[in-house]
């Protein structure tokens, strides 16, 4: 139980020939919360990208607890056409296939989508799409123990962003780590940390 | 337990968008179905010039309708920000890939095939060669398909890859379109055609068994490329 969800040791990106970070070391406990901050173009999604394996030009060294892991990219990965509950039966069918659809009706009441599961995906605001894809986490919850989140306060309102800081402390309080880059600092809290990219010792 | 359920949710999934824009597979039919009836128009109603040409317009018809439709084939999610769900969690990809061909085969050759014999006839395509022709494009074209989606996985990442698609997967087309119109040869000249039509079955054999690796493996390298 001790082991950290994710190591990461002396890792360092060059993207066109500027280096975003170097011998950057850090680690995600059981339990803990990582909000990477940094201007913009300062390496934070491409960081996010290499911690889910989706960016292998890097060097160092990324170690990460073995398990699904929950990644929600800047777009919020939804089909227009579809409908918000046929976009997390598809996301269910990849994850955790079996899942009662009950399960998903839940989810979207949770992030306060009570009533849109018929809706397409297109008719609904930018601020609803982006609740529709962090339905995904309270539908996964600690199946995927870890969570890495790109500016997952987007679009959202004050209740959407108080949603996401209450979904980030359970997951935390049920031992799940999670990693986020937003522009939007959550108030300080035990359990959460704040990473700097970009300017070295920020304010 | 894993597999079906990926394979079946993929298929709905992607059966449903099919469904909800039946433009995107029409378009690819409607272009036959035009191709074809201009044929009598502009060569000649003289079912003696268009019967010799008949199975060669059929498959060069098929052959580029097919093409027309392969572009978009996974250009959306990648856009979307579906894909990189897909190759995050949808291992071993093959599987969603092969329920996307399905249901992009069921929406654009299938048709076309169910459609050869009766555009055949405005061709004037000689008796003896009608089912064998059609038997040839349900062989032939699964492979144009999965051939295809590989080339439609390579440009998935560039903004106007259409032209370098067709230059990728046109010359893979080549024997399949070969093969199909020599079994109308053989049909008319009474010869038999299940030798050229097996040749068929085995390169869509072959195809669906790597094809959709190939694909799998383009789709990964284009996610990590942003």
């Amino acid at each position: 139980m001790d082991t950290p969800l994710l190591t990461v040791r002396q890792l360092r990106c060059e993207r066109d020939d500027r280096v975003l970070f170097a011998d950057l070391s850090f680690a995600v406990a059981r339990g803990a919360a990582l909000q990477l901050r940094g201007p913009n173009g300062a390496g934070k999604t491409t960081l996010l990208r290499i911690l889910a394996g989706f960016h292998p030009d890097y060097e160092g060294e990324v170690s990460r607890a073995p398990g699904p892991l929950a990644y929600l990219g800047h777009r919020p990965a939804l089909s227009g056409l579809l409908t918000a509950e046929e976009n997390l039966a598809h996301y269910l069918s990849l994850t955790a296939p079996g899942t009662a659809v009950s399960e998903i009706t839940d989810a979207l009441e949770r992030v306060g989508l009570a009533g849109y599961e018929d809706v397409p995906c297109q008719a609904l605001s930018a601020g609803q799409q982006r609740r529709v894809s962090l339905a995904r986490l309270p539908l996964l919850g600690i199946a995927a123990p870890l969570w890495l989140l790109d500016e997952p306060f987007t679009a959202l309102d004050d209740r959407g962003i108080a949603l996401v800081t209450t979904l980030l402390a359970e997951h935390q309080a049920a031992g799940g780590g999670a990693i986020f880059t937003t522009h939007q600092p959550l108030a300080p809290r035990p359990g959460l940390e704040t990473l700097w990219l970009g300017l070295e010792g920020a304010p | 337990m894993k597999i079906p359920g990926l394979f079946w949710g993929q298929f709905r999934r992607d059966g449903a968008l099919a469904l909800r824009q039946p433009g995107e597979l029409a378009n690819p039919l409607a272009f036959f179905v035009l191709v074809i009836t201009l044929f009598p128009l502009g060569v000649s109603p003289e079912s003696a010039v268009l019967a010799p040409l008949a199975a060669g317009v059929l498959w060069i018809a098929a052959l580029l309708s097919t093409l027309l439709g392969l572009e978009g084939l996974f250009r959306r999610d990648r856009d979307e920000g579906t894909l990189e769900q897909l190759v995050l969690h949808g291992d071993p990809l093959v599987f969603a890939v092969l329920a996307r061909l399905l249901v992009h085969w069921l929406g654009t050759g299938l048709p076309l095939t169910l459609l050869a014999p009766v555009l055949g006839a405005m061709l004037a395509l000689p008796e003896a060669a009608r089912w064998p022709v059609t038997a040839g494009l349900a062989l032939g074209t699964p492979i144009l398909v999965l051939l295809g989606g590989v080339g439609a996985a390579l440009t998935v990442s560039l903004r106007s890859g259409g032209v370098l698609l067709a230059l990728l997967v046109l010359p893979l087309f080549i024997p399949v379109l070969i093969l199909g119109v020599s079994v109308a040869e053989l049909a008319v000249a009474g010869l038999p055609t299940a030798p050229v039509l097996a040749w068929l079955g085995a390169g869509a054999a072959l195809a669906l068994i790597t094809a959709p690796f190939a694909i799998a493996g383009a789709l990964s390298i284009a996610v990590e490329t942003g």
